[in-house]
């Protein structure tokens, strides 16, 4: 983790791609009361907000809470300021991932990043890669409780478990490694 | 007859396969040309962007320019794929910097995003294009006496591209309707199914589901039908866990909306993946397959 930054929280949030609309919240909390997942969230979305903009940086990016964001868009919907809550937590998982932290009370990085990979790997994704994968990485026996869900789906032809790989996975490693040279600082 | 780039997305490969087949019968049947977009890539979902917002940009670009040489309106049955390949584009179209970025990394195999492609969902297309008129003067098996719950889902409406009202939209409905059948009263019409957190967040998006079910049967549905791979997925393949964890007894099937037009229209049944569905269609479709 790092510990030396050189702007506030706020800067950095708004800097990234939907973090944008974090300075025009006004602390109604409608995107809490919207919010269908609100009560797993460690800290709820508007208190998120106010985190940030009390520059409490640390507690933000180590906290489970962006992660439980369902990307419903409730909360976007029905915002009075248009802050855009929805990508302002997704830019938060951003910033929690580029920083290094892996937040306690969720395995939903697990599996963002097990989509990713298979993605990476394929150009597209292969569901059963990815929930192998991320069986893998959490644990192996918790896909004990998916056999109900996988048969229904394996049964009925709607899981192949191969992958198809893209034709042009090379291009798309090359547009990847090219992004790696050319992003700088957001 | 109007043609489109078809983008499938990745489910249509594997648990939205009826979602897929259903879309290109219909398409067929109504006088619209679906051509699949060559080698696309995964638009990379919610996940590519909670992990790396730059790079899911890119990844989603890569489809835009690919779409763009085809100088057609590019539309997806998916509605994860329609919100993720169109936030990629706003945030191109509203950043300029973002968007030369993004280009420079494109060049790398020969790509350039103008910025010209639109993309659309399938059931808007069909709603605009072609509306409901049309499909109804096209129906051969009026679905009459169904009762169906049309659950829009959350992707669809809600973010500024979305085509509805974003708390009572009224395309499904309209759509059900066109083909013969009854739109029940759907409170529940769209709110959040849990989508893919329910590998990671079960408990909570079970009973997401739970409510989503409940509000169907209280209302009298004897299916539900969607447009969303997601919301079909869960209400589909978890509903037996809904009823073991809620001692519950639902047995809704849950319809592609694709699909229940494609039998308003005399489609076979293989044509339109409905032996793909895992809560079987059979009973409540017999009078009119």
């Amino acid at each position: 983790m790092e510990k030396t930054q050189t702007m506030s929280f706020v800067k950095e949030v708004s800097q990234v791609p939907g973090g944008e609309g974090v300075n025009l919240c006004m602390q109604c909390g409608t995107c809490t009361a919207s919010c269908p997942s609100a009560k797993i969230w460690e800290f709820t979305p508007s208190e998120v907000i106010a985190m940030v903009r009390a520059d409490m940086r640390d507690a933000v990016l180590s906290s489970s809470s962006m992660w439980c964001c369902l990307s419903c868009y409730s909360c976007t919907v029905r915002c009075p300021r248009n802050v855009e809550p929805t990508s302002l937590f997704h830019a938060l998982e951003s910033l929690a991932i580029k920083h290094g932290y892996k937040p306690q009370n969720t395995n939903m990085p697990v599996m963002y990043n097990s989509f990713v990979k298979s993605i990476k790997k394929n150009g597209r994704v292969s569901e059963f890669q990815m929930m192998m994968g991320y069986y893998m990485s959490t644990n192996p026996f918790a896909a004990l409780g998916m056999i109900s869900v996988a048969w229904n789906l394996l049964s009925h032809g709607r899981m192949p478990l191969s992958a198809r790989k893209i034709k042009g996975k090379k291009d798309l490693d090359l547009i990847l490694k090219k992004l790696d040279d050319v992003r700088g600082e957001q | 007859m109007k043609s489109y780039t078809y983008y499938p997305g990745c489910s249509s490969e594997a648990t939205a396969v009826g979602l897929d087949v259903s879309s290109r019968s219909i398409a067929e049947a109504l006088g619209m040309e679906l051509k699949e977009l060559e080698d696309w890539n995964c638009c990379g979902s919610t996940p590519y962007g909670s992990l790396d917002e730059l790079e899911a940009i890119v990844v989603a670009a890569r489809n835009l320019a690919l779409a763009e040489k085809t100088g057609l309106d590019m539309v997806t049955p998916c509605s994860s794929c329609f919100v993720t390949l169109n936030k990629a584009r706003v945030h191109m179209m509203d950043k300029p910097q973002l968007k030369a970025k993004v280009n420079e990394a494109l060049a790398a195999a020969n790509l350039e995003y103008k910025g010209t492609v639109k993309v659309r969902l399938l059931i808007e297309a069909l709603m605009n294009d072609l509306t409901a008129e049309v499909i109804t003067s096209k129906v051969k098996k009026p679905l009459t006496g169904l009762k169906v719950a049309p659950y829009t889902g959350c992707q669809e409406v809600r973010p500024r591209f979305g085509f509805d009202d974003p708390e009572n939209p009224i395309a499904l409905d309209t759509i059900v309707e066109a083909v013969g059948a009854d739109a029940v009263p759907y409170p529940s019409k769209c709110k959040c199914c849990g989508g893919s957190a329910v590998i990671a967040e079960e408990g909570l998006c079970l009973e997401l589901m739970y409510k989503l079910l409940d509000d169907a049967a209280k209302n009298g549905a004897e299916c539900i039908v969607t447009p969303c791979p997601l919301c079909q997925m869960n209400l589909d393949a978890y509903q037996s866990k809904v009823n073991s964890k809620y001692n519950t007894k639902f047995n809704l099937p849950v319809l592609f909306v694709t699909q229940l037009i494609g039998v308003a229209l005399g489609i076979k049944q293989d044509k339109l993946g409905l032996k793909k569905n895992i809560v079987n269609p059979n009973k409540v479709l017999a009078k009119y397959l």
